[in-house]
C-alpha cells in the first residue's frame, strides 16, 4: 500500500521547456537497477550534473530558492521511451504531482500507478503559473484531488482538471491495479474459454 | 462502421469499469531485462506466480554488446540484469531467447520474424517501440513495469480506450524514398504529440505498396508522434510474409487462420475520431536537425526558421539547436558526420541492411567516419552473412557486429562521444540518447550509406 493522495499544497520546481522526454528526465545508463529504489538522485542527470558530477548552477533544481513537490513543465512532458523509472526518479526527489498543459500516454498510465499525479492544465494556465513562480519563487499551488481543481493560493486563478475516475479512487486509497486484477482471475479465465 | 482498432479491442475487453477503464485481455506479452526485473519482484513481494507464462517471450536485448557475445558481459550491472532475466525466466516457465543463441535479437524484431506476432492479436512490452508489430495488423503498445506487473499477474492490463486516428499516404513515392522517410515526414508534420491519445491506423496506396519489413518500421515510430500505436490492416503481403513461421499456425490451421484474418479491416462506412491524408509525392529523403523525431526537414532541405513560433516554442526551439550546433537557414547537406549508425528495431532488419550494402558496394567508407552495423537479430545476422552483405560492407571498409539494441539508446559500450555527430537509423535523437552530449541525425538506411562513403551529409539520389 502506497502512500494516499488527497490534497497538496506546495511551492513549486518550474521547468518551462516544451517536449521533455523520458531519455531526459532519467538517461538510460541509469536503468541498470533491478529495484525501483534510488533513480531520484539521476532525475534530470546531464541537465542536472556536469560530466564530473558537479551541480549545474543554471538548472532549477539547484537553485536555492526553489524547492516543493510540484513539478511544473512545459507541453507534451513524458514523451518517448516507456521507461517507468522517469515516474519512480520524479517520485524518488520528492514530488507528489506534475503539472502541464499536455502529458504523453505512457508517462502519464505511469505516473498514475506510482501515486504521482499528472495534473493537466491549460496553456493560459500553465503560463500564469511559470509567471507567478518567476515573479515569486514562494508561490504555493493547492491541488485538490476529490474536487480535482487546482489553483494558485491567494489568487482567483483556479481550474478543474480530468482523471479517470478509477484512477483518482487508486490514488485516493493507496490501492493497486495488480490486486484488483487478481482478484477477477476467474472473470479472466471465463473469458479465454469464450 | 467499425474501425480495425475497434474490432480487435473490443474482442479483447473482459469488463469496462466506471467511467471508461477497460481491462484488456493480452495475447502476447514481450519482456526484456531492463523494464522487467521489477515487476517479477512484484509478484514475489505479492506471493503470486505468473498467470499465463506461454503467452510470454523474453529475449536479453538492450544492454547486451554486440561484439564478443561468446564472452561473459564485461558490465557487472548488464550481467546482472541479463542473469536476472534468465532467472525470472527459468522460475516461472517462460520462453527465452538467450544471448547468443539462433532466435536471440531486438525483442520487435524477433516478434515478426519468428512468427509469434500474428494479426488480430493484443501485444503488450515494457518498450515503447512495442507499436512495431501492428504492422501485422494487430494492437501493440509499448507499457511501464506496472503494467508489466499487471499482465504476468493477470494477463491483463487496464486501460483507457484510445481516440482512433487514420493516416492515408496515396500515391507513388519518389526514387530513393524509403518507409523511414515517410514516418520522419509524417512526424515533421504533426509534431511529437500529434498523436497522443490516439491510436493510428495507417492505410492508402503508399503504405500497401511497402513490403511487411517497410511496414515496421511506419508502425515502430508511431510512439514518436505520442500515438499509443499504429497499425495496419493485414493483406496477401502480411500472409505471405507470416507462412511458414515457426510459430505460425500450420496446415489446416493456418488456412483458418488466414480466412479470420483477411476480415481484419476497417469497414467502409468506419469513422474515424481524425483522419488525415498526406499525397506521397510530397515525401523526400529525409533527415532530422534537432532534439526530437519531429524535427526533420528533406535532406536537401534548411533548417526552418522560428519565426511565427509562440515565445515557449522558441525557447525549445533554441535550446535544440543550441544543443546540435545548428543555426537557423543552415543546409544540411555537407555538414561533417563522426558516426554513422545502422540498426535498431526501426531500421536493423535484413531489408535495411541490404539497402545500405547494396548503395556502399565497389565504394568506401569515409575516413572520417566510425561505422557500426548492428543486425537486428541473430537471423539477420545470419541471413547477411549468407547473401553475402558482410562481405560487401567489409571489402566498403565495414564491420557487421552481433545483434542487439546498440547505439539506438547506448546501454552497451555503444555510446557515441560528446559533441559528436551521428548519422543514425534509430528513432530518437533526443540530447544524449546516444550517449552524453551527442548529436543524432535521425534518417534512412540510404541516407545513411550516403554520409557513410562521404563522411558529410548527402543527398543519395545525387550518387545513384
Amino acid at each position: 500500500m502506497r502512500q494516499k493522495f488527497t490534497t497538496l499544497s506546495s511551492t513549486v520546481v518550474p521547468l518551462p521547456i516544451e517536449n521533455i522526454d523520458t531519455d531526459q528526465i532519467i538517461p538510460a545508463r541509469f536503468l541498470k537497477a533491478t529495484t525501483r529504489e534510488g533513480f531520484g538522485e539521476n532525475l534530470f542527470r546531464d541537465w542536472r550534473y556536469d560530466k564530473d558530477g558537479n551541480p549545474k548552477p543554471s538548472f532549477v533544481m539547484n537553485s536555492p530558492i526553489y524547492k516543493g513537490e510540484i513539478l511544473v513543465a512545459g507541453k507534451n512532458f513524458g514523451c518517448g521511451s516507456s521507461r517507468e523509472h522517469a515516474a519512480w526518479a520524479i517520485d524518488g526527489a520528492g514530488f507528489r504531482a506534475v503539472v502541464s498543459s499536455f502529458f504523453a500516454d505512457i508517462f502519464r498510465n505511469n505516473a498514475l500507478n506510482n501515486g504521482l499525479l499528472p495534473v493537466v492544465v491549460s496553456e493560459e494556465m500553465l503560463a500564469e503559473i511559470f509567471k507567478a513562480a518567476e515573479e515569486n519563487a514562494s508561490m504555493e499551488l493547492h491541488i485538490d484531488l476529490p474536487a480535482q481543481t487546482i489553483e494558485i493560493v491567494g489568487t482567483e486563478i483556479k481550474e478543474s482538471f480530468e482523471i479517470a475516475p478509477y484512477k483518482k479512487q487508486c490514488l485516493m486509497s493507496g490501492y493497486d491495479d495488480v490486486d484488483f486484477l487478481v482478484s477477477i482471475h476467474s472473470e479472466i479465465e471465463s473469458f479465454e474459454k469464450r | 462502421m467499425n474501425t480495425l482498432f475497434d474490432k480487435i479491442w473490443d474482442s479483447h475487453t473482459v469488463r469496462v469499469l466506471d467511467g471508461g477503464s477497460c481491462v484488456l485481455y493480452i495475447d502476447r506479452q514481450y519482456i526484456h531485462e531492463v523494464t522487467s526485473p521489477q515487476a517479477f519482484a512484484g509478484l514475489r513481494k505479492r506471493g503470486i506466480g505468473v498467470f499465463r507464462p506461454a503467452q510470454v517471450t523474453a529475449s536479453p536485448d538492450h544492454n547486451i554488446p554486440t561484439k564478443n557475445q561468446h564472452l561473459p558481459i564485461a558490465e557487472p550491472q548488464s550481467a546482472q540484469q541479463v542473469a536476472t532475466l534468465e532467472k525470472n525466466c527459468a522460475e516461472n516457465g517462460i520462453r527465452i531467447f538467450p544471448i547468443g543463441s539462433e532466435r536471440n535479437g531486438i525483442i520487435h524484431v524477433i516478434g515478426p520474424q519468428t512468427g509469434l506476432t500474428q494479426p488480430g492479436m493484443t501485444i503488450v512490452c515494457g518498450d515503447s517501440h512495442t507499436s512495431t508489430h501492428g504492422a501485422l495488423g494487430c494492437i501493440a503498445f509499448g507499457i511501464g513495469t506496472s503494467e508489466v506487473e499487471m499482465a504476468l499477474a493477470s494477463q491483463c492490463i487496464l486501460q483507457s480506450k484510445p481516440k482512433s486516428m487514420r493516416i492515408n499516404v496515396e500515391g507513388e513515392l519518389k526514387p530513393c524514398v524509403c518507409s523511414k522517410d515517410i514516418i520522419l515526414y509524417i512526424i515533421s508534420k504533426l509534431g511529437t504529440g500529434g498523436g497522443t491519445g490516439y491510436f493510428v491506423e495507417f492505410a492508402g496506396s503508399a503504405i500497401r505498396s511497402l513490403s511487411m519489413e517497410a511496414r515496421m518500421t511506419i508502425c515502430n515510430m508511431s510512439i514518436e508522434m505520442g500515438a499509443r500505436g499504429g497499425m495496419i490492416a493485414p493483406d496477401s503481403t502480411t500472409f505471405d510474409y507470416l507462412r511458414g513461421r515457426e510459430f505460425a499456425p500450420k496446415g489446416e490451421e493456418w488456412e483458418k487462420a488466414v480466412e479470420r484474418w483477411s476480415k481484419l479491416r476497417s469497414d467502409d462506412d468506419a469513422v474515424f475520431d481524425k483522419e488525415i491524408t498526406f499525397d506521397a509525392a510530397d515525401i523526400e529523403p529525409m533527415i532530422t536537425y534537432g532534439t526530437n523525431p519531429g524535427m526533420g526537414i528533406a535532406v536537401n532541405g534548411e533548417i526552418p526558421s522560428s519565426e511565427g513560433m509562440d515565445s515557449a516554442s522558441k525557447i525549445s526551439y533554441a535550446k535544440a539547436l543550441g544543443y546540435m550546433n545548428f543555426t537557423e537557414g543552415d543546409k544540411m547537406v555537407g555538414k561533417p558526420v563522426d558516426y554513422v549508425f545502422v540498426g535498431s528495431c526501426t531500421n536493423g532488419r535484413i531489408e535495411d541492411l541490404r539497402t545500405f550494402a547494396n548503395f556502399v558496394k565497389g565504394r568506401k567508407k569515409a575516413e572520417n567516419i566510425t561505422a557500426w552495423i548492428v543486425p537486428g537479430s541473430k537471423e539477420v545476422e545470419r541471413m547477411a552473412i549468407e547473401e553475402g552483405l558482410r562481405d560487401i560492407l567489409e571489402e566498403a571498409g565495414f564491420e557487421l557486429r552481433q545483434p542487439g539494441c546498440s547505439a539506438c539508446l547506448a546501454m552497451n559500450e555503444d555510446k557515441i562521444p560528446a559533441g559528436k555527430y551521428c548519422v543514425a537509423t534509430s528513432n530518437r535523437n533526443f540530447e544524449g540518447r546516444q550517449g552524453p552530449e551527442a548529436r543524432t541525425l535521425l534518417a534512412g538506411p540510404l541516407v545513411a550509406a550516403a554520409a557513410a562513403v562521404t563522411g558529410v551529409i548527402t543527398d543519395p539520389r545525387t550518387m545513384m
